[in-house]
Protein backbone atom coordinates (compact mmCIF):
# COMPACT_ATOMS: atom_id res chain seq x y z
CA UNK A 1 0.00 0.00 0.00
CA UNK A 2 2.75 2.24 1.32
CA UNK A 3 4.65 2.10 -1.86
CA UNK A 4 1.57 2.26 -3.98
CA UNK A 5 0.97 6.05 -2.37
CA UNK A 6 4.57 7.31 -3.28
CA UNK A 7 4.78 5.69 -6.77
CA UNK A 8 1.37 7.96 -7.26
CA UNK A 9 3.44 11.05 -6.63
CA UNK A 10 6.35 10.21 -8.01
CA UNK A 11 4.23 9.29 -11.45
CA UNK A 12 2.16 12.61 -10.82
CA UNK A 13 5.91 14.45 -10.22
CA UNK A 14 7.23 12.63 -13.61
CA UNK A 15 4.03 13.92 -15.77
CA UNK A 16 4.63 17.67 -14.64
CA UNK A 17 8.00 17.62 -15.17
CA UNK A 18 7.22 16.04 -18.70
CA UNK A 19 4.32 18.36 -19.11
CA UNK A 20 6.71 21.24 -18.46
CA UNK A 21 9.32 19.93 -20.54
CA UNK A 22 7.17 19.65 -23.70
CA UNK A 23 5.59 22.98 -23.04
CA UNK A 24 9.43 24.35 -22.68
CA UNK A 25 10.21 22.78 -25.78
CA UNK A 26 7.20 24.13 -27.99
CA UNK A 27 7.99 27.73 -26.55
CA UNK A 28 11.91 26.67 -27.92
CA UNK A 29 10.47 25.34 -31.02
CA UNK A 30 8.38 28.23 -31.67
CA UNK A 31 11.19 31.07 -30.86
CA UNK A 32 13.45 29.35 -33.50
CA UNK A 33 11.41 29.50 -35.62
CA UNK A 34 10.84 33.20 -35.17
CA UNK A 35 14.40 33.30 -35.69
CA UNK A 36 14.50 31.33 -38.75
CA UNK A 37 12.46 33.39 -40.37
CA UNK A 38 14.18 36.74 -39.75
CA UNK A 39 17.06 35.13 -40.76
CA UNK A 40 15.57 33.50 -44.09
CA UNK A 41 13.84 37.47 -44.88
CA UNK A 42 17.43 39.06 -44.50
CA UNK A 43 18.61 36.63 -46.35
CA UNK A 44 16.08 36.74 -49.26
CA UNK A 45 16.60 40.36 -48.99
CA UNK A 46 20.57 39.92 -49.75
CA UNK A 47 19.99 37.64 -52.41
CA UNK A 48 17.28 39.97 -54.54
CA UNK A 49 19.22 43.33 -53.91
CA UNK A 50 21.42 42.86 -57.28
CA UNK A 51 18.57 42.17 -59.11
CA UNK A 52 16.52 45.07 -57.08
CA UNK A 53 19.44 47.65 -57.96
CA UNK A 54 19.40 46.43 -61.38
CA UNK A 55 15.64 47.47 -62.14
CA UNK A 56 16.36 50.25 -59.63
CA UNK A 57 19.24 51.59 -61.95
CA UNK A 58 17.44 51.00 -65.05
CA UNK A 59 14.69 53.64 -63.97
CA UNK A 60 17.37 56.27 -62.36
CA UNK A 61 19.03 59.57 -64.21
CA UNK A 62 22.64 58.84 -64.85
CA UNK A 63 24.05 60.78 -62.35
CA UNK A 64 21.79 59.33 -59.40
CA UNK A 65 23.01 55.30 -60.31
CA UNK A 66 26.08 55.13 -58.38
CA UNK A 67 26.15 58.17 -56.03
CA UNK A 68 23.24 56.58 -53.53
CA UNK A 69 22.09 53.74 -52.45
CA UNK A 70 18.11 54.34 -52.11
CA UNK A 71 16.71 52.01 -54.68
CA UNK A 72 13.71 54.72 -55.58
CA UNK A 73 14.86 56.74 -58.09
CA UNK A 74 14.01 60.49 -58.06
CA UNK A 75 11.95 60.37 -61.05
CA UNK A 76 11.17 57.93 -63.17
CA UNK A 77 13.47 57.74 -66.61
CA UNK A 78 11.45 55.46 -68.67
CA UNK A 79 12.92 56.77 -71.68
CA UNK A 80 15.91 54.66 -70.49
CA UNK A 81 13.85 51.56 -72.38
CA UNK A 82 12.88 53.12 -75.80
CA UNK A 83 16.11 54.79 -76.05
CA UNK A 84 17.98 51.94 -74.94
CA UNK A 85 15.94 49.93 -77.65
CA UNK A 86 17.22 51.96 -80.34
CA UNK A 87 20.88 52.52 -79.16
CA UNK A 88 22.71 50.03 -80.92
CA UNK A 89 23.52 49.82 -84.68
CA UNK A 90 20.13 47.75 -84.98
CA UNK A 91 16.90 48.19 -82.63
CA UNK A 92 16.28 45.03 -80.39
CA UNK A 93 13.51 44.26 -82.18
CA UNK A 94 15.78 42.73 -84.96
CA UNK A 95 17.93 40.92 -81.92
CA UNK A 96 14.44 39.38 -79.88
CA UNK A 97 13.47 38.09 -83.40
CA UNK A 98 16.58 36.71 -83.81
CA UNK A 99 16.65 34.81 -80.10
CA UNK A 100 13.02 33.95 -80.25
CA UNK A 101 13.81 31.60 -83.81
CA UNK A 102 17.12 30.45 -82.18
CA UNK A 103 15.24 29.52 -79.00
CA UNK A 104 11.97 28.05 -80.82
CA UNK A 105 13.50 25.59 -83.48
CA UNK A 106 16.24 24.77 -80.43
CA UNK A 107 13.82 23.61 -77.79
CA UNK A 108 11.73 21.56 -80.51
CA UNK A 109 15.11 20.40 -81.78
CA UNK A 110 15.88 19.29 -78.03
CA UNK A 111 12.50 17.98 -77.44
CA UNK A 112 12.46 15.82 -80.55
CA UNK A 113 15.71 14.14 -80.64
CA UNK A 114 16.25 14.02 -77.22
CA UNK A 115 13.11 12.11 -76.20
CA UNK A 116 13.61 9.50 -79.41
CA UNK A 117 16.48 8.75 -77.79
CA UNK A 118 15.61 8.19 -74.47
CA UNK A 119 12.79 6.10 -75.54
CA UNK A 120 15.00 3.69 -77.24
CA UNK A 121 17.28 3.87 -74.03
CA UNK A 122 14.28 3.29 -71.41
CA UNK A 123 12.16 0.77 -73.15
CA UNK A 124 13.59 -0.50 -76.28
CA UNK A 125 15.47 -3.78 -76.18
CA UNK A 126 18.93 -3.66 -78.54
CA UNK A 127 22.75 -4.45 -79.52
CA UNK A 128 25.00 -2.48 -78.20
CA UNK A 129 22.54 -0.58 -75.85
CA UNK A 130 24.78 -0.96 -72.73
CA UNK A 131 27.74 0.62 -74.44
CA UNK A 132 25.25 3.19 -76.40
CA UNK A 133 24.07 4.19 -73.09
CA UNK A 134 27.76 5.09 -71.57
CA UNK A 135 28.62 6.74 -74.45
CA UNK A 136 25.76 9.04 -73.98
CA UNK A 137 26.69 9.68 -70.04
CA UNK A 138 30.26 10.54 -70.74
CA UNK A 139 29.42 13.09 -73.40
CA UNK A 140 27.59 14.59 -70.37
CA UNK A 141 31.23 15.35 -68.91
CA UNK A 142 32.88 16.63 -72.18
CA UNK A 143 33.48 20.96 -71.44
CA UNK A 144 32.15 22.36 -75.04
CA UNK A 145 35.54 24.47 -75.71
CA UNK A 146 36.88 20.81 -76.15
CA UNK A 147 34.84 20.01 -79.40
CA UNK A 148 34.31 23.28 -80.49
CA UNK A 149 37.26 24.12 -82.42
CA UNK A 150 36.43 21.09 -84.87
CA UNK A 151 32.90 21.66 -84.80
CA UNK A 152 33.43 24.96 -85.94
CA UNK A 153 35.63 23.88 -88.58
CA UNK A 154 33.35 21.84 -90.00
CA UNK A 155 30.67 24.09 -89.87
CA UNK A 156 32.97 26.87 -91.70
CA UNK A 157 33.60 23.93 -93.96
CA UNK A 158 29.93 23.66 -94.82
CA UNK A 159 29.08 27.08 -95.18
CA UNK A 160 27.44 27.79 -91.84
CA UNK A 161 29.15 30.20 -90.27
CA UNK A 162 26.47 33.27 -90.09
CA UNK A 163 23.76 31.58 -90.10
CA UNK A 164 21.45 29.94 -87.76
CA UNK A 165 22.16 26.76 -88.46
CA UNK A 166 25.44 25.93 -86.37
CA UNK A 167 23.20 26.99 -83.22
CA UNK A 168 20.00 25.10 -84.20
CA UNK A 169 20.88 21.73 -86.40
CA UNK A 170 23.13 20.17 -83.74
CA UNK A 171 19.83 20.38 -81.34
CA UNK A 172 18.13 18.14 -83.72
CA UNK A 173 20.64 15.47 -83.36
CA UNK A 174 20.20 15.04 -79.47
CA UNK A 175 23.64 17.03 -79.00
CA UNK A 176 22.18 17.79 -75.15
CA UNK A 177 23.19 14.46 -73.51
CA UNK A 178 20.81 16.22 -70.16
CA UNK A 179 17.52 15.93 -72.19
CA UNK A 180 17.97 12.45 -72.76
CA UNK A 181 19.17 11.38 -69.29
CA UNK A 182 16.26 13.48 -67.83
CA UNK A 183 13.78 11.41 -70.15
CA UNK A 184 15.09 8.44 -69.63
CA UNK A 185 14.68 8.92 -65.78
CA UNK A 186 11.74 9.47 -66.36
CA UNK A 187 10.54 7.01 -69.00
CA UNK A 188 11.86 4.35 -66.45
CA UNK A 189 8.98 5.31 -64.20
CA UNK A 190 6.17 4.75 -66.32
CA UNK A 191 4.50 1.29 -65.87
CA UNK A 192 6.02 -1.49 -68.37
CA UNK A 193 2.41 -3.18 -68.64
CA UNK A 194 1.46 -0.57 -70.99
CA UNK A 195 3.64 -1.08 -73.87
CA UNK A 196 3.25 -4.80 -73.29
CA UNK A 197 -0.38 -4.38 -73.83
CA UNK A 198 -0.30 -2.35 -76.61
CA UNK A 199 2.29 -4.87 -78.19
CA UNK A 200 0.02 -7.64 -77.59
CA UNK A 201 -2.23 -5.07 -79.32
CA UNK A 202 0.02 -5.01 -82.40
CA UNK A 203 1.30 -1.45 -81.80
CA UNK A 204 4.81 -0.83 -83.21
CA UNK A 205 7.13 0.54 -81.11
CA UNK A 206 6.40 3.66 -83.22
CA UNK A 207 2.95 3.43 -81.88
CA UNK A 208 3.83 2.91 -78.51
CA UNK A 209 6.17 6.26 -78.42
CA UNK A 210 4.02 8.42 -79.79
CA UNK A 211 0.59 6.91 -78.70
CA UNK A 212 1.44 6.36 -75.43
CA UNK A 213 4.75 6.94 -73.69
CA UNK A 214 4.93 10.62 -75.06
CA UNK A 215 1.17 12.07 -73.74
CA UNK A 216 2.10 10.88 -70.33
CA UNK A 217 5.32 12.37 -70.27
CA UNK A 218 4.20 15.42 -70.88
CA UNK A 219 5.62 16.65 -67.06
CA UNK A 220 9.60 15.66 -68.41
CA UNK A 221 8.41 17.14 -71.35
CA UNK A 222 7.31 20.26 -69.80
CA UNK A 223 10.40 20.39 -67.69
CA UNK A 224 13.15 19.58 -70.84
CA UNK A 225 11.36 22.51 -72.64
CA UNK A 226 11.86 25.12 -70.03
CA UNK A 227 15.13 24.44 -68.87
CA UNK A 228 16.19 24.30 -72.70
CA UNK A 229 14.25 27.49 -73.63
CA UNK A 230 16.01 29.30 -70.69
CA UNK A 231 19.34 28.04 -71.40
CA UNK A 232 19.24 28.46 -75.12
CA UNK A 233 17.99 32.38 -74.45
CA UNK A 234 21.16 32.70 -72.28
CA UNK A 235 23.56 30.69 -74.57
CA UNK A 236 26.46 33.33 -75.05
CA UNK A 237 29.12 31.15 -76.31
CA UNK A 238 28.22 29.42 -79.72
CA UNK A 239 26.46 33.17 -81.00
CA UNK A 240 29.38 34.59 -79.86
CA UNK A 241 31.61 32.75 -82.18
CA UNK A 242 29.19 31.48 -85.10
CA UNK A 243 27.52 35.32 -85.51
CA UNK A 244 29.63 37.44 -86.74
CA UNK A 245 27.08 39.80 -88.65
CA UNK A 246 25.30 42.36 -86.38
CA UNK A 247 22.05 41.44 -88.47
CA UNK A 248 21.88 38.00 -86.77
CA UNK A 249 23.23 38.75 -83.51
CA UNK A 250 20.80 37.43 -80.47
CA UNK A 251 20.15 39.34 -77.28
CA UNK A 252 23.53 38.40 -75.20
CA UNK A 253 25.56 39.45 -77.90
CA UNK A 254 23.89 42.47 -78.30
CA UNK A 255 23.84 43.43 -74.70
CA UNK A 256 27.86 42.63 -75.09
CA UNK A 257 27.86 45.36 -77.53
CA UNK A 258 26.79 48.28 -74.91
CA UNK A 259 29.92 47.58 -72.92
CA UNK A 260 32.24 48.92 -76.05
CA UNK A 261 30.63 51.92 -75.26
CA UNK A 262 30.71 52.06 -71.54
CA UNK A 263 32.51 55.91 -71.40
CA UNK A 264 29.30 57.16 -72.68
CA UNK A 265 27.30 57.14 -70.00
CA UNK A 266 24.67 54.78 -71.55
CA UNK A 267 24.37 52.89 -68.17
CA UNK A 268 20.78 53.45 -67.76
CA UNK A 269 19.69 51.92 -71.09
CA UNK A 270 22.40 48.89 -70.75
CA UNK A 271 20.64 48.35 -67.77
CA UNK A 272 17.17 48.84 -69.24
CA UNK A 273 17.80 46.37 -72.20
CA UNK A 274 19.88 43.69 -69.39
CA UNK A 275 16.35 43.58 -67.47
CA UNK A 276 14.62 42.98 -70.56
CA UNK A 277 16.59 40.47 -71.28
CA UNK A 278 15.81 38.31 -68.04
CA UNK A 279 12.05 39.25 -68.17
CA UNK A 280 11.37 36.38 -70.24
CA UNK A 281 13.11 33.68 -67.83
CA UNK A 282 11.61 35.29 -64.87
CA UNK A 283 8.33 35.05 -66.00
CA UNK A 284 8.37 31.43 -67.21
CA UNK A 285 9.91 30.74 -63.67
CA UNK A 286 7.67 32.37 -62.35
CA UNK A 287 4.91 30.05 -64.13
CA UNK A 288 6.41 26.79 -64.11
CA UNK A 289 8.05 26.74 -60.67
CA UNK A 290 6.82 23.36 -59.69
CA UNK A 291 8.13 21.99 -62.63
CA UNK A 292 11.54 23.01 -62.60
CA UNK A 293 12.04 22.51 -58.74
CA UNK A 294 10.79 18.67 -59.70
CA UNK A 295 13.17 18.47 -62.66
CA UNK A 296 16.23 19.62 -60.72
CA UNK A 297 15.18 17.22 -57.58
CA UNK A 298 14.91 14.27 -59.45
CA UNK A 299 17.83 14.59 -62.43
CA UNK A 300 19.90 16.87 -60.19
CA UNK A 301 20.67 19.45 -63.12
CA UNK A 302 23.13 22.67 -62.65
CA UNK B 1 20.90 -11.19 -89.98
CA UNK B 2 17.41 -10.61 -90.68
CA UNK B 3 16.67 -11.15 -87.19
CA UNK B 4 19.55 -8.97 -86.09
CA UNK B 5 17.84 -6.61 -87.96
CA UNK B 6 14.04 -7.27 -86.53
CA UNK B 7 15.24 -6.60 -83.39
CA UNK B 8 17.10 -3.36 -83.75
CA UNK B 9 15.45 -1.64 -86.20
CA UNK B 10 13.12 0.26 -84.02
CA UNK B 11 15.66 1.27 -81.62
CA UNK B 12 18.51 2.22 -84.14
CA UNK B 13 15.52 4.65 -86.05
CA UNK B 14 14.71 6.43 -82.70
CA UNK B 15 18.35 6.67 -81.67
CA UNK B 16 19.53 8.10 -85.97
CA UNK B 17 19.30 11.23 -84.82
CA UNK B 18 21.93 10.86 -81.50
CA UNK B 19 23.88 8.72 -83.55
CA UNK B 20 24.75 11.45 -86.30
CA UNK B 21 24.82 13.78 -83.47
CA UNK B 22 27.45 11.76 -81.52
CA UNK B 23 30.14 10.96 -84.69
CA UNK B 24 29.61 14.70 -86.00
CA UNK B 25 29.29 16.65 -82.77
CA UNK B 26 31.13 14.70 -79.92
CA UNK B 27 33.63 11.70 -80.75
CA UNK B 28 34.44 13.22 -84.36
CA UNK B 29 35.65 16.38 -83.23
CA UNK B 30 37.24 14.78 -80.36
CA UNK B 31 39.48 12.47 -81.90
CA UNK B 32 39.97 15.83 -84.80
CA UNK B 33 40.94 18.14 -82.02
CA UNK B 34 43.49 15.56 -80.51
CA UNK B 35 44.89 15.38 -84.31
CA UNK B 36 44.90 19.02 -84.28
CA UNK B 37 46.67 19.36 -81.33
CA UNK B 38 49.80 17.98 -82.92
CA UNK B 39 49.58 20.36 -85.79
CA UNK B 40 49.84 23.81 -86.29
CA UNK B 41 47.13 25.21 -87.79
CA UNK B 42 45.49 28.98 -88.67
CA UNK B 43 42.67 28.21 -90.73
CA UNK B 44 44.30 29.67 -93.31
CA UNK B 45 46.71 27.00 -94.61
CA UNK B 46 46.18 23.05 -94.15
CA UNK B 47 47.22 22.10 -90.76
CA UNK B 48 51.22 21.34 -90.65
CA UNK B 49 51.90 18.53 -88.39
CA UNK B 50 54.29 19.30 -85.62
CA UNK B 51 54.88 16.82 -83.33
CA UNK B 52 54.38 17.37 -79.44
CA UNK B 53 55.77 21.19 -80.11
CA UNK B 54 52.25 22.64 -78.95
CA UNK B 55 52.71 20.42 -76.12
CA UNK B 56 56.23 21.20 -75.36
CA UNK B 57 55.61 25.09 -75.75
CA UNK B 58 52.66 24.59 -73.41
CA UNK B 59 54.36 23.12 -70.10
CA UNK B 60 57.58 24.92 -70.88
CA UNK B 61 57.54 27.81 -72.21
CA UNK B 62 54.20 29.30 -72.03
CA UNK B 63 53.60 31.32 -68.49
CA UNK B 64 49.75 32.22 -69.44
CA UNK B 65 49.07 28.29 -69.61
CA UNK B 66 50.41 28.04 -66.23
CA UNK B 67 48.60 31.30 -64.81
CA UNK B 68 45.42 29.81 -66.46
CA UNK B 69 45.86 27.34 -64.88
CA UNK B 70 46.12 28.35 -61.43
CA UNK B 71 43.30 31.02 -61.67
CA UNK B 72 41.23 28.10 -62.93
CA UNK B 73 42.23 25.92 -59.74
CA UNK B 74 42.09 28.42 -57.13
CA UNK B 75 38.44 29.40 -58.80
CA UNK B 76 37.26 25.69 -58.38
CA UNK B 77 39.01 25.04 -55.12
CA UNK B 78 36.90 28.21 -53.78
CA UNK B 79 33.45 28.41 -55.28
CA UNK B 80 32.69 24.75 -55.43
CA UNK B 81 33.12 24.18 -51.52
CA UNK B 82 31.39 27.76 -51.03
CA UNK B 83 28.71 26.91 -52.88
CA UNK B 84 27.88 23.25 -51.42
CA UNK B 85 28.52 24.81 -48.36
CA UNK B 86 26.08 27.72 -48.77
CA UNK B 87 22.97 25.08 -50.86
CA UNK B 88 24.04 22.49 -47.94
CA UNK B 89 23.00 24.71 -45.12
CA UNK B 90 19.99 26.56 -46.58
CA UNK B 91 18.48 23.42 -47.40
CA UNK B 92 19.23 22.13 -43.70
CA UNK B 93 17.42 25.45 -42.35
CA UNK B 94 14.51 25.28 -44.90
CA UNK B 95 13.94 21.33 -44.14
CA UNK B 96 13.13 21.28 -40.59
CA UNK B 97 10.18 23.72 -38.12
CA UNK B 98 9.09 25.24 -41.41
CA UNK B 99 5.52 24.94 -42.41
CA UNK B 100 6.23 27.20 -45.49
CA UNK B 101 9.03 26.84 -47.69
CA UNK B 102 7.89 27.31 -51.26
CA UNK B 103 8.56 30.97 -51.58
CA UNK B 104 12.26 31.30 -49.64
CA UNK B 105 13.15 28.37 -51.96
CA UNK B 106 11.81 30.02 -55.48
CA UNK B 107 13.89 33.14 -54.14
CA UNK B 108 16.91 31.16 -53.69
CA UNK B 109 16.80 29.11 -56.88
CA UNK B 110 16.37 32.26 -58.89
CA UNK B 111 19.87 33.56 -58.54
CA UNK B 112 20.55 29.88 -60.15
CA UNK B 113 18.50 30.54 -63.73
CA UNK B 114 19.66 33.94 -64.20
CA UNK B 115 23.15 33.52 -63.48
CA UNK B 116 24.79 32.94 -66.39
CA UNK B 117 23.23 35.14 -68.46
CA UNK B 118 25.21 38.28 -69.98
CA UNK B 119 22.86 40.54 -68.08
CA UNK B 120 23.95 39.35 -64.39
CA UNK B 121 27.73 39.39 -65.72
CA UNK B 122 27.07 43.06 -66.87
CA UNK B 123 25.71 44.10 -63.60
CA UNK B 124 28.00 42.30 -61.51
CA UNK B 125 30.83 44.75 -63.08
CA UNK B 126 29.06 47.37 -61.70
CA UNK B 127 28.43 46.39 -58.61
CA UNK B 128 31.67 45.28 -57.69
CA UNK B 129 32.83 49.06 -59.52
CA UNK B 130 35.07 51.52 -57.51
CA UNK B 131 32.02 53.52 -57.00
CA UNK B 132 29.63 50.09 -56.95
CA UNK B 133 27.25 49.37 -54.12
CA UNK B 134 29.66 46.93 -52.43
CA UNK B 135 31.99 49.60 -51.88
CA UNK B 136 28.84 52.39 -50.97
CA UNK B 137 27.08 49.86 -48.22
CA UNK B 138 31.06 48.95 -46.88
CA UNK B 139 31.67 52.91 -46.80
CA UNK B 140 28.59 53.09 -44.67
CA UNK B 141 30.52 51.06 -42.22
CA UNK B 142 33.82 53.21 -42.31
CA UNK B 143 35.22 50.87 -44.43
CA UNK B 144 37.43 51.82 -47.67
CA UNK B 145 36.89 49.19 -50.50
CA UNK B 146 39.04 47.67 -52.84
CA UNK B 147 38.81 48.31 -56.35
CA UNK B 148 37.39 44.90 -56.73
CA UNK B 149 37.17 43.69 -60.34
CA UNK B 150 39.97 46.07 -61.45
CA UNK B 151 42.53 45.03 -58.53
CA UNK B 152 44.33 41.78 -59.66
CA UNK B 153 44.59 40.69 -55.77
CA UNK B 154 40.72 40.92 -55.59
CA UNK B 155 39.03 39.70 -59.43
CA UNK B 156 38.86 36.59 -58.75
CA UNK B 157 36.90 36.61 -55.31
CA UNK B 158 33.97 39.00 -57.29
CA UNK B 159 33.31 35.53 -59.22
CA UNK B 160 33.89 33.14 -56.22
CA UNK B 161 31.00 35.38 -54.83
CA UNK B 162 28.88 35.38 -58.14
CA UNK B 163 29.36 31.09 -57.92
CA UNK B 164 27.87 31.47 -54.53
CA UNK B 165 25.15 33.77 -55.25
CA UNK B 166 24.03 30.73 -57.54
CA UNK B 167 23.64 28.19 -54.57
CA UNK B 168 20.37 27.22 -55.58
CA UNK B 169 20.30 23.66 -58.16
CA UNK B 170 22.30 22.19 -55.11
CA UNK B 171 20.15 23.73 -52.84
CA UNK B 172 17.38 21.80 -54.31
CA UNK B 173 19.11 18.53 -54.66
CA UNK B 174 20.14 18.65 -50.96
CA UNK B 175 16.48 19.20 -49.70
CA UNK B 176 15.49 16.12 -52.08
CA UNK B 177 17.76 14.11 -49.69
CA UNK B 178 17.02 15.27 -47.09
CA UNK B 179 13.46 14.36 -47.05
CA UNK B 180 14.92 10.92 -47.62
CA UNK B 181 16.33 10.33 -44.07
CA UNK B 182 13.63 9.11 -41.94
CA UNK B 183 12.92 11.29 -39.49
CA UNK B 184 12.51 8.97 -36.15
CA UNK B 185 16.79 8.90 -36.61
CA UNK B 186 17.12 12.35 -35.19
CA UNK B 187 14.07 11.67 -32.63
CA UNK B 188 16.13 8.54 -31.61
CA UNK B 189 19.25 10.80 -31.16
CA UNK B 190 16.98 13.36 -29.22
CA UNK B 191 15.87 11.11 -26.48
CA UNK B 192 19.74 9.58 -26.17
CA UNK B 193 20.69 13.43 -25.66
CA UNK B 194 22.43 13.78 -28.44
CA UNK B 195 23.86 17.07 -29.40
CA UNK B 196 22.81 18.74 -32.63
CA UNK B 197 26.49 19.21 -33.87
CA UNK B 198 26.81 15.21 -33.26
CA UNK B 199 23.17 14.55 -35.15
CA UNK B 200 24.76 16.49 -37.81
CA UNK B 201 27.99 14.77 -37.92
CA UNK B 202 26.71 11.14 -37.15
CA UNK B 203 22.85 11.21 -38.89
CA UNK B 204 22.82 13.83 -41.46
CA UNK B 205 26.06 14.00 -43.28
CA UNK B 206 26.92 10.01 -43.60
CA UNK B 207 23.25 9.60 -45.02
CA UNK B 208 24.09 12.14 -47.04
CA UNK B 209 26.85 11.70 -48.99
CA UNK B 210 25.74 9.97 -51.87
CA UNK B 211 23.69 13.73 -52.63
CA UNK B 212 26.92 14.97 -51.48
CA UNK B 213 28.99 12.75 -53.74
CA UNK B 214 26.72 13.94 -56.70
CA UNK B 215 26.73 17.49 -55.82
CA UNK B 216 30.43 17.71 -55.43
CA UNK B 217 30.86 15.65 -59.10
CA UNK B 218 28.42 18.51 -60.72
CA UNK B 219 29.68 21.50 -59.63
CA UNK B 220 33.36 20.21 -59.72
CA UNK B 221 32.46 20.14 -63.83
CA UNK B 222 30.39 22.94 -64.02
CA UNK B 223 33.04 25.50 -62.19
CA UNK B 224 35.41 24.39 -64.62
CA UNK B 225 33.48 25.04 -67.78
CA UNK B 226 32.97 28.85 -66.44
CA UNK B 227 33.01 30.53 -69.15
CA UNK B 228 30.45 33.49 -69.86
CA UNK B 229 30.36 35.62 -66.42
CA UNK B 230 34.81 35.76 -66.55
CA UNK B 231 34.74 36.19 -70.41
CA UNK B 232 32.32 39.53 -69.52
CA UNK B 233 34.02 40.51 -66.25
CA UNK B 234 37.68 40.43 -67.48
CA UNK B 235 36.47 42.54 -70.73
CA UNK B 236 37.11 39.61 -72.93
CA UNK B 237 41.02 39.02 -71.70
CA UNK B 238 41.44 37.95 -68.92
CA UNK B 239 42.21 41.18 -67.66
CA UNK B 240 43.53 42.75 -64.98
CA UNK B 241 46.47 41.23 -65.35
CA UNK B 242 45.29 37.67 -66.33
CA UNK B 243 43.99 37.44 -62.82
CA UNK B 244 41.01 36.76 -64.40
CA UNK B 245 42.41 34.15 -67.37
CA UNK B 246 40.30 31.33 -66.54
CA UNK B 247 41.05 28.34 -68.51
CA UNK B 248 38.20 28.29 -70.95
CA UNK B 249 38.61 32.28 -71.49
CA UNK B 250 42.46 31.66 -72.95
CA UNK B 251 41.48 28.78 -74.98
CA UNK B 252 38.85 30.75 -76.77
CA UNK B 253 40.71 34.05 -77.11
CA UNK B 254 44.07 31.54 -78.57
CA UNK B 255 41.40 29.81 -80.93
CA UNK B 256 39.48 32.79 -82.06
CA UNK B 257 41.19 36.09 -81.28
CA UNK B 258 44.55 34.69 -82.34
CA UNK B 259 43.65 31.64 -84.63
CA UNK B 260 46.02 29.30 -83.35
CA UNK B 261 43.65 26.48 -83.64
CA UNK B 262 46.05 23.78 -83.59
CA UNK B 263 47.61 25.21 -79.89
CA UNK B 264 44.26 25.68 -78.90
CA UNK B 265 43.27 22.43 -79.47
CA UNK B 266 46.01 21.02 -77.16
CA UNK B 267 44.92 23.12 -74.89
CA UNK B 268 41.38 21.99 -75.23
CA UNK B 269 42.91 18.18 -74.65
CA UNK B 270 44.37 19.23 -71.36
CA UNK B 271 41.32 20.25 -70.34
CA UNK B 272 39.82 17.20 -70.98
CA UNK B 273 42.48 15.29 -69.33
CA UNK B 274 41.96 17.09 -65.98
CA UNK B 275 37.97 17.12 -65.70
CA UNK B 276 38.35 13.01 -66.71
CA UNK B 277 40.62 13.07 -63.98
CA UNK B 278 38.88 14.78 -60.76
CA UNK B 279 35.76 13.14 -61.86
CA UNK B 280 37.72 9.43 -62.04
CA UNK B 281 39.35 10.37 -58.32
CA UNK B 282 35.72 11.55 -56.91
CA UNK B 283 34.71 8.40 -58.83
CA UNK B 284 37.12 5.71 -57.07
CA UNK B 285 37.61 7.61 -53.77
CA UNK B 286 33.73 7.29 -53.24
CA UNK B 287 33.86 4.45 -52.23
CA UNK B 288 35.59 5.46 -49.14
CA UNK B 289 33.01 7.65 -48.05
CA UNK B 290 29.61 7.18 -49.80
CA UNK B 291 27.88 4.61 -48.60
CA UNK B 292 24.84 3.81 -50.21
CA UNK B 293 21.51 3.10 -47.78
CA UNK B 294 20.49 -0.15 -50.21
CA UNK B 295 23.69 -1.42 -50.81
CA UNK B 296 23.31 -4.74 -49.38
CA UNK B 297 20.14 -5.51 -51.27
Amino acid sequence: MKTNVTDMTVRDKNAQIAHEIRLGQKKRARRARIYKHIFLIGMSIVMLYPLFWLFASSLKPENEIFSTLTLWPSEFNWNNYTEGWNALPKSFTVFYMNSAIVTVLSVIGNLLSCSFAAYAFARLQFNGKNLFFALMMMTLMIPYHVVLIPQYVLFLNLGWVDTYLPLVVPRFLASDAFFIFLMVQFFRQLPRELDEAAMIDGCSPYKIYWAIILPLSLPAMGTAAIFSLIWVWEDFLAPLIYLNDIKSYTVPLALRLFLDQEGQSIFGQMFAMSVLSLVPVIVFFIAFQKLIVRGIATSGMK
Amino acid sequence: MKKFFRRNAPAYVFLSPWFVGFFLLALGPILASMYLSFTRYDMVGDPRWVGLDNYEYMFERDRRFWKALEVTFTYVALAVPARLAMALGVAMLLDKGLRTIGLYRAIFYLPSLLGSSIAIAILWRQLFSVDGVVNQVLAKFGIEGAAWISDPNTSLYTLVILAMWQFGSPMLIFLAGLRGIPRDLYEAAEIDGTSKRRQFFRITLPLLAPVIFFNLVLQTIEAFKTFSSAFIISNGTGAPADSLLFYTVYLFNEAFKFFRMGYASALAWVLLLIIGFFTAVTFFTSKYWVHYENERD
